[in-house]
């Protein structure tokens, strides 16, 4: 291709503070709380209402939380944002073709489709910020210029510059922003340009190309060239991801797994060929198919590791199984014949990683028992659905069943949620009160440091209303011995360039110690608590009982004699969802039997078994 | 660990060669950095259960291919993680099929990985086929419900486990296990009238089956101790049944 002579008209759409709006929609961080991403001890980016209180980029971590104490800090991760930013070009692909990811934040797209067809580059700006607003909740803002450069620019100042305006519009702009990019680094020619005077965009581009090319280099000629509105490359499209698609007519059509697995086998072989040719392979793939009645299936299977030929063969399989499968049970056995057989196979990489990421661990960590464990999982997910296979990730909350998250197989364990408090159990925290029996030396709750000191991970409103000062105001040297010091040591400064420390696990006071009930079920059952005389036992107070446990009827079944029993220990928690305050109480029966009674709601429930 | 397995000896030489077998192999598995892929057949590999229940189980483990019955009962939940914990530590993946109100965070407690535990809680009526694919990928499948799998069903699934190499554990009665453990003189420890709180609970741990004396074993530990896993008792009785030690002396 030619290089033009002048620049192609540019459509540049930038999310403001992308890595912020990435990793805080990843945190589930609010939008109207302070964020920033750090990294190295350095503000990346921040949020608006970030900016707002004085945060800038490059300031040092402690003094961005000094001028914003509720700041968010949150960790970059270059992955994420480029994921979370899929949704924000698959948005504007919808409107326009050809777009350009410059960087995660950053698109750009040739100017003329869009511009013709919505009838005007206001009109082309504004539709696609609605766009994607609307599929996305991105806020973003659009640039149009000549040229890639000027139009990131404009984008950045949300204008768009007429077109042939554009070196006018460059000329005035400092030469620091051909410093933008943050995988160039071109600090020392914008430090040499404004040692010498060149302070802005307009002065660097009068001078003459061929003495800038003697005197300052090859990328100062690139430069040069954007600074006087020119373009260094036209923009390249961005390859359609349905290029890597395959798909088979099955003619006729398929109405057997086995036939239709037959088929699989060379429309994978083939897809792998085509990943393979481009250095890339499937970490998402999309199964489609079209039945001869029109029908149209589709399901993504997401996979921790790369696909294979063979997993993927044994993926469509499964799935064509259980779309065969289930039509048969659905009854749909009539229509088979005529309507129920694929016509059409397709199989679509929905998310690629480069090739040299399917890498095996070296000592067996994602081993053969490992892959064979997995088959085996995705096998059942083909046959029930991807949410019917789960496993457990450990979270902070008081009661057994809000510690646990079932994350759906294939999905991402890491949720984001700091991990619950990995303390030794007997440190672990009991119940205010519970323990007559203990030991004397073994005695430690949270208020140990200081009844006013409010433990880290307590909701602001919570610590407000308990009249207790929140950790985090503490100096840092008195924070540091709070909750937990046994548990944190005071980290050693860590050097530049490593990421940013976590908070530390929240403590969760008041959560049950150890040993936990060994059934939880899924929805409290109704249990009844008796006196021995019969009358039913109530609580007084919170923390008190109106009568002694004699029996329990779980569910209406047949009193149980209540050997032992603790308690009542209040829970206040959540009461800004309109949960009502609760108390839990263990009981032991004399049938070798334990359960975890919690009073709400004015009556007992059965919250765990410990069985 | 794993020495003092020797101290519930079982008498007969054939069940001392299973047991040093399966000692031997768990030597190998633990000292061996990659596990060999399992061999689809029961060859007296052991997975490897925590000390205070090893000395009850014939093979001084859990023997691949086997099938384990664990009765509805009291404490039947705590053994399940208490069987599965230490393999699960070692790097074996576990299912437990059609038991919704799992207390995880006891399962956590009592050492089993959960990130290699997979749950099926609804298999709907799909059961013997998600059971199936899972003992092929899985080294333990706990299933629960199967008392409404019929006779047939049930051969095929222990044939299976046993062509695969999986343990294959019932949560319920399972006519036909190789082993059956159940708990009783369940005791809850550190429980007062109004004060204290749940800490260990001793149990008597009865196992009957093959490659144990036919009236079983029987042995008490903490299921769970104190912090949660499963701990010897503070006074261990004596783990074999008198009448062995008879045959012993004669």
């Amino acid at each position: 291709m030619s290089r033009p002579a002048t620049p192609t008209r540019v459509l540049a759409l930038w999310s403001p503070d992308w890595p912020v709006t990435a990793a805080a929609m990843a945190a589930r961080v609010p939008t109207h709380r302070p964020a920033a991403v750090v990294v190295a001890n350095r503000v990346l980016a921040c949020s608006a209402v970030a900016r707002a209180h004085g945060v800038r980029r490059g300031l040092r971590r402690r003094e961005a939380q000094a001028r914003c104490p509720d700041l968010a800090v949150l960790a970059p991760d270059p992955d994420r944002d480029a994921r979370a930013f899929e949704p924000v070009v698959a948005a504007v692909e919808e409107l326009a073709p050809g777009v350009e990811v410059v960087r995660p934040g950053l698109v750009a797209l040739p100017a003329r489709g869009p511009v013709s067809w919505f009838g005007g580059e206001l009109e082309a700006a504004e539709a696609l910020v609605d766009q994607v607003a609307a599929r996305t909740g991105v806020e973003c803002q659009v640039g149009v210029a000549d040229g890639l450069f000027a139009a990131v620019l404009a984008a950045r100042r949300a204008l768009i510059v007429a077109p042939g305006d554009t070196p006018a519009f460059l000329a005035p702009l400092g030469v620091e922003e051909l410093d933008r990019e943050p995988d160039v680094d071109r600090s020392e020619l914008v430090g040499l340009l404004r040692r010498l005077g060149l302070r802005s965009l307009g002065a660097f581009a009068a001078l003459d190309p061929e003495d800038v090319a003697s005197r300052f280099g090859a990328d100062a000629v690139l430069c040069h060239r954007l600074a006087r509105g020119l373009d260094p490359r036209p923009p390249v499209r961005r390859t359609p991801p349905e290029e890597l698609a395959v798909e088979v007519e099955l003619d006729p059509p398929v109405d057997r797994v086995d036939a239709a697995a037959f088929a699989a086998r060379g429309l994978a072989e083939r897809l792998h060929r085509t990943l393979a040719s481009h250095g890339l392979s499937c970490t998402r793939l999309g199964v489609a198919a079209r039945t001869v009645g029109g029908e149209e299936l589709h399901r993504i299977w997401r996979c921790a590791e790369p696909l294979t030929p063979a997993g993927t063969v044994d993926r469509v399989r499964w799935q064509l199984d259980a779309w065969l499968t289930r039509r048969r049970r659905a009854g749909d056995l009539p229509d088979e014949a005529e309507g129920g057989a694929v016509a059409l196979l397709r199989l679509v990489p929905e998310e690629t990683v480069t090739a040299g990421a399917l890498q095996l661990g070296l000592w067996g960590d994602v081993g053969e028992a490992d892959e064979r464990a997995g088959r085996a999982l995705v096998r059942v997910q083909a046959l029930l659905g991807p949410e019917s296979v789960v496993t457990a990730v450990l979270v902070g909350g008081r009661d057994p069943d809000e510690q646990v998250r079932f994350v759906p197989w294939g999905d991402d364990r890491d949720l984001g949620l700091p991990a619950p408090a990995a303390e030794p159990p007997e440190r672990r925290l009991r119940p205010a009160g519970s323990d007559a029996s203990a030991p004397a030396g073994e005695e430690r709750t949270w208020a140990s440091s200081g009844p006013d000191v409010a433990p880290a991970g307590w909701p602001e409103d919570v610590v407000r209303s308990t009249g207790r000062v929140s950790a985090a105001d503490l100096p840092e040297a008195e924070r540091m011995r709070t909750t937990n010091r046994r548990r944190r040591v005071p980290a050693p400064r860590r050097p530049a360039g490593r990421p940013v420390p976590r908070d530390p696990p929240p403590s969760w006071p008041g959560r049950l110690p150890a040993p936990s009930p060994a059934t939880v079920p899924p929805r409290p059952i109704p249990a009844e608590l008796t006196a021995a005389d019969g009358s039913p036992v109530r609580l007084r107070a919170p923390d008190l009982l109106l009568g002694l446990p004699g029996f329990v009827a779980v569910d209406g079944g047949a009193p149980r004699r209540v050997q032992g029993w603790a308690g009542p220990w209040p829970v206040q928690q959540r009461w800004w969802e309109g949960r009502s305050e609760a108390s839990r109480l263990q009981v032991a029966l004399d049938d070798g039997g334990a359960l975890l009674l919690v009073f709400r709601d004015d009556r007992w429930w059965v919250a765990g078994e410990y069985d | 660990m794993g020495v003092r397995v020797v101290a519930g000896l079982p008498a007969d030489p054939a069940g001392r060669l299973e047991l040093a077998r399966g000692l031997l192999r768990r030597m190998e598995d633990r000292s061996a950095a990659v596990r060999a892929a399992p061999v689809p057949e029961a060859d007296g590999r052991v997975l490897p259960v925590a000390e205070p229940l090893a000395r009850l189980l014939p093979a001084g483990g859990l023997r691949r291919g086997s099938t384990v019955a664990l009765p509805p009962g009291p404490a039947a939940t705590s053994l399940l993680f208490a069987l599965i914990a230490e393999a699960s530590a070692g790097g074996a993946w576990a299912a437990v099929v059609g038991r919704p109100g799992l207390g995880l965070v006891a399962a956590a407690e009592a050492g089993v990985r959960l990130e290699r535990l997979a749950l099926v809680p609804e298999p709907g009526p799909d059961l013997v086929a998600v059971v199936v694919a899972l003992l092929d990928g899985m080294d333990v499948v706990a299933v629960a419900g199967a008392e409404r799998v019929r006779a047939a069903e049930r051969q095929r699934l222990a044939a299976r486990a046993r062509q695969r190499g999986a343990v294959l554990v019932a949560l319920g009665s399972w006519p036909g296990a190789d082993l059956e453990l159940a708990c009783t003189d369940v005791g809850w420890h550190g429980l007062g009238t109004g004060a204290g709180r749940l800490r260990e609970r001793r149990v008597g741990v009865r196992v009957r089956g093959r490659g144990t004396a036919a009236a079983g074993r029987s042995g008490a530990v903490l299921l769970p101790g104190p912090d949660g896993a499963v701990a010897p008792a503070p006074r261990g009785p004596a783990v074999a049944p008198l009448r062995e030690v008879e045959r012993v002396a004669g």
